[in-house]
C-alpha cells in the first residue's frame, strides 16, 4: 500500500513539475547550480538570463567546464542541461538586466529565482519584480560568501518574497566565494522554488 | 523603553523615523524591506514613519555574492 501511495505521489509531482516553469536571473554560482538542480528534478521549462562569458575562475563554483571558458554562460548552461535532461524546454536571453525593464523576460514563468551577484543589483531586481509583478513568487539569496556556518542560513518570507539568507555573512567584496556554500544556497533556492510550485511536503 | 531590531534589543528613541534608525544601526547594505510590527514600510515613507516604543523591526537587506 505504501509503495502504491509513493508511486502515485511521485507521478503527481512529475506531472506538476513538467507543467511548471522557473525563470532565473543570473547564471553564476547561484543561477547555474539552481538551473541544473531544477533540470534534474524534471522542471518543464527554464527561462535563463545572463550576459556574461565564462572565465577561468568561474569553474571553481559555477556549473561549467574548463573547455567552456570564453563561451556565453547562457549557451554553455543550455548545453549542460541538455546533457542531463533533454526534455527541459530551455529559453535563454543573452542580455544584461537593466533597471526599468528587469521583469520583462520573466512575465510568464511560475516562479522567479534571483541569482545575481551585486547587492545593489539584487535589491533593485527584487524591488522591481515586487512592484511590477506583485503576484509572482520570487526566491532570492543573500550572504553566500565564505565557508562553514551552514546552520545560519534561514528562509525569510515577506509576501511573495522568499529570501534564503545568512544575515551574518560577509560581502563577497570582502570574502571568498567557495563552491560548497554557493551550491548550498543555490540548491536552497531551487528547493524553495519546488516547495512553491508543489506546495508544502506534508 | 526599548525596541527589537532584527532580534536585537535596542534603545527606543523618541521621534525617531525609519531613516534615522537605519543610520543608528549602521545598516548600509542595499535594503529590500523594512517592517514595523510585521507591516511593510514603503521606501518613500522612511523619513515619515516613526518608530513606536516596544515595536519589533525587521530589516531585510542584501549582501553581495552569487
Amino acid at each position: 500500500m505504501v509503495k502504491i501511495m509513493n508511486k502515485l505521489k511521485s507521478e503527481k509531482i512529475k506531472k506538476k513539475l513538467l507543467d511548471s516553469s522557473v525563470g532565473i536571473a543570473g547564471l553564476g554560482g547561484l543561477g547555474s547550480n539552481a538551473a541544473i538542480a531544477l533540470a534534474r528534478a524534471g522542471i518543464g521549462k527554464l527561462v535563463l538570463v545572463d550576459f556574461d562569458l565564462i572565465e577561468g575562475d568561474n569553474v571553481t563554483r559555477q556549473y561549467y567546464f574548463l573547455d567552456q571558458i570564453g563561451r556565453a554562460k547562457v549557451d554553455a548552461i543550455k548545453g549542460n542541461i541538455n546533457r542531463i535532461n533533454p526534455n527541459v524546454n530551455v529559453v535563454v536571453h543573452n542580455l544584461k538586466l537593466n533597471k526599468g525593464s528587469m521583469e520583462k523576460p520573466f512575465k510568464d514563468v511560475d516562479v522567479i529565482i534571483e541569482a545575481l551577484d551585486n547587492a545593489e543589483t539584487k535589491a533593485n531586481f527584487i524591488e522591481e519584480i515586487m512592484l511590477k509583478l506583485p503576484n509572482k513568487p520570487i526566491v532570492a539569496a543573500s550572504g553566500v560568501a565564505g565557508y562553514g556556518h551552514s546552520d545560519r542560513i534561514v528562509t525569510k518570507r515577506c509576501g511573495n518574497l522568499y529570501l534564503c539568507c545568512d544575515e551574518c555573512a560577509p560581502s563577497s567584496d570582502d570574502d571568498v566565494l567557495l563552491a560548497p556554500r554557493v551550491a548550498l544556497m543555490a540548491n536552497w533556492e531551487a528547493n524553495l522554488a519546488l516547495e512553491i510550485l508543489l506546495g508544502e511536503d506534508k | 523603553m526599548s525596541i527589537e531590531v532584527n532580534g536585537k534589543n535596542v534603545d527606543w528613541v523618541e521621534n525617531e523615523n525609519v531613516e534615522n534608525l537605519l543610520k543608528r544601526m549602521r545598516y548600509l547594505f542595499p535594503l529590500v524591506i523594512v517592517k514595523i510590527n510585521d507591516k511593510v514600510v514603503p521606501k518613500q515613507d522612511f523619513s515619515k514613519a516613526m518608530i513606536p516604543d516596544k515595536s519589533k523591526i525587521a530589516v531585510i537587506h542584501m549582501i553581495s555574492g552569487g
